[in-house]
């Protein structure tokens, strides 16, 4: 597109953003500030994600974006597009052939490579946020490992629900030292992260955050001994194509109580129903 | 009983133009229950902060000696020991209940999160020691999952002191634990208080404006004037014949009931 840089924003950006991925990388889960810059969409719809994207997308790379599982979502569309336009990458919906996925709320079900990096969408960085107001003091308590706290509120949800109720954004230690918020993806989706092959950057472009987990790195979920982690998901298969191991979304589909449950990412669904006979 | 837990020297502190700490020194041994008196302003609540390393002394060495004998120096160890200390071997009794307690966590959450922070990660083994430290500071166990949002002021700070105590520690500091409670209750803590520090033979720095307080509790007074300790000595002995002109002022100004 004439009259902007490649992927929109200016070198200079990049540069600022790659220092602080570089960052990142190095300490895994560690949250790194950045100078985030003014993007063309509101906060909260992705505007860490991606600048994150623009600092590591090429000219050769292959883009897929999602939200909540789907490529066909306004969100999804309007980055994949955006993209398509500042950079004129090749986009696609097909996990498996993507270079770099920016997603929000999911992992892909397919599993991610070597070859891939998967950029989040990060609305709050700080796992400790509801816990301790001060972020000089979050900080600190991140320098001394100090995360008795967050086991304040597992304990929380057990005396109140009798499990750990935690359904998306559920706390994770990295490399066994950084606890990190792994972004509203749901709990299902957590052990996914553990010793993923892809690189996995975070974005938040409103908090001016960016962390990362580099491939093949231990992501442990939170819990007790007596009340391990377990990934829920809907008990049922999908409407669609069958799925009985992926995560669902509900569908309302009429005002008598009608719903049907299909599988939120919808890759993965319309490929299983391509390869069905 | 030979070497003091706590001792202190040369501690000064000034803010500005005033003189919180001139040359204040103590010394506590394991067990023992120390008090501070003195009025509002005498530096009773500087002098606590100051031994408990969260103020730091312009002139002065705060030592403390740890279970294996060392002895450090509190204001020259680096932030996570400090904070570990606060976690684990010592405790701090906030005036008010509130400032130390997570007020929309359950009572069971709030005894709960210093076991939590010394690592422990079994949920059953962390219930049932927190109920046990209610019924310890005589709370009913039924209400180990109501926030202290709905506890009486009395409750509160006995939910505080059994949070503070869970985790054993050797030494507690207290500032004004009895303050904003009525008599009745004040009393009931106060029995409480002597009941767990005798038992678990808890080192306490007590810091207070009651001498009915200090008498009650302490085998050891310090009366504080101006920033500096103007007597100091046994607390039955102080208080029947004090020698300083101020504590004499103090002693009899307690209205007799």
């Amino acid at each position: 597109m004439k009259g902007y840089n490649f992927a929109y924003l200016d070198e200079q950006t990049k540069r600022m953003l790659r220092r602080a991925l570089l960052k990142a990388v190095a300490i895994p889960g560690h949250q790194i500030p950045f100078a985030a810059r003014e993007m063309p969409l509101p906060y909260g719809w992705g505007t860490g994600g991606i600048q994150v994207t623009a600092a590591v997308l090429g000219r050769c790379d292959t883009l897929k974006v999602i939200d909540q599982g789907a490529d066909d979502t306004t969100n999804a569309v309007s980055i994949r597009r955006f993209f398509a336009r500042t950079a004129g990458v090749a986009t696609t919906t097909r996990t498996a052939h993507a270079t770099i996925i920016q997603t929000r709320h999911r992992i892909p079900e397919t599993a991610l490579t070597e070859a891939q990096i998967i950029v989040y969408q990060v609305p709050q960085p700080e796992p400790l946020y509801r816990l301790e107001p001060s972020r000089t003091e979050t900080r600190r308590m991140h320098a001394l490992s100090e995360y008795g706290a967050m086991h304040v509120r597992l304990y929380e949800q057990v005396a109140r629900y009798g499990q750990i109720a935690i359904s998306y954004d559920y706390p994770v230690m990295v490399n066994g030292r950084h606890l990190m918020a792994p972004s509203p993806i749901p709990a299902f989706d957590n052990p996914k992260m553990h010793r993923m092959p892809a690189l996995q950057l975070f974005g938040a472009g409103r908090e001016k955050r960016i962390y990362a987990v580099p491939p093949y790195t231990d992501v442990a979920s939170l819990d007790f001994e007596d009340y391990p982690f377990r990934a829920g998901r809907a008990p049922h298969a999908c409407a669609l194509c069958g799925a009985q191991a992926s995560y669902l979304d509900e569908v309302v589909t009429d005002d008598r109580g009608g719903r049907m449950f299909v599988c939120s990412d919808t890759d993965y669904c319309a490929s299983r129903r391509e390869q069905a006979p | 009983m030979s070497e003091p837990l706590l001792s202190a020297c040369g501690l000064a502190v000034r803010f500005g133009s005033i003189t919180a700490l001139d040359s204040v020194g103590a010394a506590l041994w394991p067990g023992e229950v120390l008090a501070v008196v003195g009025e509002s302003g005498s530096g009773k609540t500087t002098l606590l902060k100051v031994l408990s390393g969260r103020v730091r002394p312009e002139a002065g060495h705060v030592w403390y000696r740890a279970p294996d004998g060392e002895r450090t120096d509190v204001h020259a160890m680096p932030l996570p020991m400090l904070r570990r200390l606060h976690r684990s071997d010592w405790g701090f009794v906030e005036q008010d209940p509130r400032q130390a307690l997570r007020m929309d966590v359950s009572a069971g959450g709030n005894v709960g999160e210093r076991l939590m922070a010394a690592g422990a990660r079994h949920y059953g083994h962390i219930r049932d020691e927190a109920a046990r430290w209610l019924a310890e500071v005589e709370i009913d166990v039924a209400r180990i999952d109501d926030k202290p949002a709905t506890f009486s002021g009395g409750m509160l700070q006995r939910l505080q002191i059994a949070r503070t105590l869970v985790t054993q520690p050797r030494l507690v500091f207290m500032d004004e634990p009895t303050g904003g409670l009525d008599v009745s209750v004040q009393a009931r803590l106060l029995d409480l208080i002597r009941t767990l520090v005798r038992r678990l033979g808890i080192a306490v720095v007590l810091v207070t404006h009651d001498l009915a307080v200090a008498r009650l509790l302490a085998a050891r007074i310090m009366v504080m004037q101006r920033g500096q300790v103007v007597e100091d000595g046994l607390t039955d002995q102080v208080l029947d014949d004090p020698r300083h002109p101020y504590t004499q002022l103090l002693v009899s100004s307690v209205l007799a009931a």
